[in-house]
């Protein structure tokens, strides 16, 4: 695989792990109901962390540490030999364990296409949708502020 | 293209794994020169065996820095199984290591290059997981100390022959010293720094 395939391949992968993240487990489990899994196995079970969140005040500030978030984590590996990896925010081990299979799946070359298009597409769809009706939400009840000049006298 | 493709799985049911091997392990060293079984099942990189592996999955973590002896990396497959499931810091100092992994046991250096804890910190030390051929037949050894009522006789095929002598080091150096499991398989056995050889049929 050249550098460019492979910077395509990386892109897509962090493209599905954005969408995935943001699903809900429930919503993930779905999808994949409808294909067809491939064989696999656990290589990390799903397990539970702390993250340390930090942040920078202003953007460009010192970084300080903001707290700590839970995280859960797990690996899944393919019969055919694609390891993937899922993180997610939250103690919802399936989840993770979800994610990482939806990652090896985009890893592979038979299973790609299939993925995309049944679970990552459709829940990216959702995802945009929800994003857009929040924002219209917000955009209802915006109210602008403005100063009035006092005048002389 | 990927490099995790080869690398065995970790423990197929992390808690009650851990907790099973912590278990054995413990019973281990409360009862030296007894035979304790691993039950757990987990994946085994080559060069190790299945004790050692639930003993590493177990007790390692990012605070106990690992050294590896010449059978252990002698490929990449221990340090990088090793790194994925525990992130154990693997080091090249053996002074400064919380657990050595002995894979072959005729060529251990010398014990003193391993560290023996402080008399303030006396946890500090290593601890050693030997590999050897046998812990059921082989010549007798008959071992004393706290844990044992009377004495213990382990049957082992252990090497280096003179292990026990080398571990005579512990008796001046307590509270400080050295403590060592020794594996087969499935089955392993404590050698904690206050047990003594009584007599031995090497």
């Amino acid at each position: 695989m050249g550098l460019t395939g492979q910077n395509s391949k990386e892109a897509q992968r962090k493209a599905a792990m954005a969408v995935l993240a943001h699903a809900s487990g429930a919503e993930i489990a779905g999808r994949l109901a409808d294909i067809e899994l491939p064989a696999h196995e656990t290589l990390r079970e799903p397990e539970n962390g702390l993250v340390m969140l930090r942040g920078r005040i202003g953007g460009d500030g010192a970084p300080f540490n903001l707290g700590e978030a839970t995280v859960s984590r797990a690996a899944v590996r393919l019969a055919s030999g694609e390891v993937g990896f899922g993180y997610t925010l939250g103690r919802d081990a399936q989840k993770a364990r979800m994610i990482a299979l939806c990652d090896a799946m985009v890893q592979s070359a038979e299973f790609s296409g299939e993925v995309e298009a049944k679970v990552i597409a459709p829940l990216r769809e959702h995802l945009s949708a929800e994003r857009n009706r929040k924002g219209r939400e917000t955009a209802a009840t915006r109210v602008d502020f403005y100063t009035m000049v006092r005048g002389e006298g | 293209m990927t490099t995790f493709a080869e690398l065995p799985p970790g423990f197929a049911d992390k808690v009650l794994s851990a907790q099973s091997t912590f278990r054995s392990v413990m019973d281990a060293m409360a009862r030296p020169g007894s035979v304790q079984r691993v039950a757990a099942n987990a994946g085994v990189p080559a060069g190790m065996m299945r004790g050692s592996a639930a003993i590493a999955l177990t007790l390692f973590d990012h605070d106990t820095p690992i050294w590896l002896d010449a059978a252990m990396s002698a490929t990449s497959d221990v340090a990088r199984w090793l790194k994925f499931h525990t992130s154990a810091p693997v080091v090249a100092d053996s002074s400064i290591s919380s657990f050595a992994l002995i894979g072959d046991a005729a060529s251990l250096p010398a014990l003193d290059r391993f560290a023996f804890g402080s008399n303030e910190y006396p946890d500090r030390s290593t601890t050693l997981v030997l590999q050897v051929d046998s812990l059921t037949q082989g010549p007798g050894f008959e071992l004393k100390g706290p844990g044992i009522d009377g004495t213990a006789l382990l049957q082992a095929m252990i090497r280096p022959l003179d292990l026990f002598e080398r571990l005579s080091i512990n008796e001046t150096l307590f509270p400080r010293g050295i403590d060592v499991v020794l594996v087969h398989d499935d089955a392993i056995v404590a050698i904690p720094r206050t047990t003594r050889l009584v007599a031995s049929g090497v």
